[in-house]
């Protein structure tokens, strides 16, 4: 029997009473939202947090998809079911949509949460990538106030992000950028299993070439939310199968995975320049109304 | 810790650890041994149950999160001795063999009929596929929920929510 080693529990009912507790706890404390990453990881005793705030009572406070002066605003309790289901949110940001449908499995979406996702920052966490590759900028309250950082900076690696102790994610903000389209792919073994490599694509288009383009990888190695090198080689370029397939390129250079029981580290390669090319192709051909 | 929730309709109280899972308290601590605990690690789902009308894996779920609402088992799906057309279903079309994954199948069923009351058959495989089967295949577990949803057109069934 999995159990988690003994801790307190203490329910949070708004963020500053959530920030308060986190205050007073100290560093022992943990947030917990949907619990499906921080819960199995605590009944491994990977992690042995003194205390858990529980923050789905916040659901309301931080469920919600706004999308209004040129932005999208994200709630970080919003579930990762409401993400997929919201069709507003699928007609400005199709990446969403496209990696939700193979984010783990139904029921386990019905839990899940968009800031426990970035929070438990798993380098073969799919949410990262999705969020990096749009130029999403997350919003951290802190005991005085509220702190807006760059999800490339908000992502610091495997299992760390920017997010401090007595400090809390609340908001994921994106901006809708005309002439933009997105595109996630993901292989997986079988359907709810993580990733074995995935990719996401951004691009904006400034008439017939790329003005901005991003590419996210996960599961090939830490610090790939943003392939910065692909962005360089994209810039002002007019789309072509040969510019997708020297970026592809990039994107396997630039992977680092491991061999294990989901696949050989030539395979994981090859699917990291495989996918980041059908990644953009079919994010251009949404930006370009061609889709 | 102490914790209250509705579980199948009636108000429980319990005093728990906070570290417990919700499949054992729904197990050990309330003996209602239908839900089923199997993989331990979110993948099989035959621990699903209902909070608040939607399905979970109560095996990567503290009781204590649970406190203060609904929780639907499958012992709760048969009401007044008249069994779900879902349950109905699985005894039609033979959608069990050894029956370990079936309380989790059923839930999940019942909860995609809800929301969807003609389902797919690509329909039904996405609904189901955070569940294991080991022994049908699933055909059989697909058609008995084919054959509740056609039940369910002709014959309008009273269903409770919780």
């Amino acid at each position: 029997m999995q159990v988690p080693a003994p801790f307190e529990y203490e329910r949070a009912t708004s963020v500053d009473h959530a920030i308060a507790l986190m205050e007073r706890l100290g560093g022992e404390a943990r947030l917990v939202a949907g619990g499906h990453s921080l819960l199995p990881m605590m009944k491994l005793r990977l992690a042995t947090p003194e205390y858990l705030i529980d923050i789905n009572d916040l659901s309301t406070e931080l469920g919600y998809i706004r999308i209004e002066n040129g932005e999208v605003r994200i709630g970080a309790m919003t579930r990762h079911r409401e993400l997929l289901e919201s069709d507003d949110l699928a007609a400005v940001l199709p990446i969403f949509r496209d990696a939700e449908k193979v984010i783990a499995d139904p029921v386990v979406r019905n839990r899940g949460t968009l800031g426990g996702s970035l929070c438990q920052a798993d380098p073969s966490e799919d949410l990262s990538a999705v969020c990096d590759a749009v130029g999403a900028l997350c919003v951290i309250r802190t005991k005085s106030g509220e702190r807006v950082v760059s999800m490339h900076d908000f992502h610091r690696g495997p299992y760390e992000t920017a997010v401090a102790d007595g400090e809390m994610l609340t908001e994921v903000r994106i901006p809708i950028r005309p002439g933009s389209g997105s595109a996630y792919h993901k292989v997986e073994r079988r359907a709810g299993d993580w990733a074995v490599a995935s990719a996401g694509a951004a691009v904006t288009m400034d008439g017939a070439t790329i003005a901005d383009g991003r590419v996210g990888l996960c599961a090939v190695g830490p610090n790939l939310t943003n392939v910065e090198p692909i962005s360089a080689a994209l810039r002002g370029q007019t789309p072509s199968e040969e510019l997708y397939a020297t970026v592809g390129q990039i994107a396997a250079d630039n992977a680092s995975p491991a061999t294990d029981t989901r696949g050989t580290a030539a395979y994981k390669t090859h699917l990291a320049k495989e996918l980041t090319i059908r990644s953009l192709r079919k994010a251009v051909a949404r930006a370009t109304g061609q889709d | 810790m102490e914790i209250s929730m509705n579980v199948n309709g009636d108000d429980v109280t319990r005093e728990v650890e906070p570290r417990t899972l919700l499949v054992h308290f729904i197990r050990d601590h309330l003996g209602l041994t239908g839900t089923h605990w199997g993989c331990d690690t979110s993948n099989c789902g035959t621990c699903v149950v209902w909070v608040d009308n939607e399905p979970v894996k109560s095996c990567t779920t503290l009781a204590a999160m649970t406190g203060g609402h609904e929780v639907r088992t499958v012992e709760g799906m048969e009401v007044d001795g008249v069994l779900d057309p879902v349950q109905e279903g699985f005894i039609q079309f033979h959608g069990l063999q050894c029956g370990f994954c079936t309380p989790g199948m059923m839930l999940t069923a019942r909860a995609l009929l809800d929301r969807n009351p003609n389902p797919t058959d690509a329909e039904i495989r996405e609904a189901i596929s955070g569940q294991i089967c080991r022994c049908t295949g699933y055909a059989t577990i697909v058609r008995s929920i084919q054959w509740a949803a056609a039940k369910e057109q002709e014959t309008p069934v009273e269903v409770s929510a919780s």
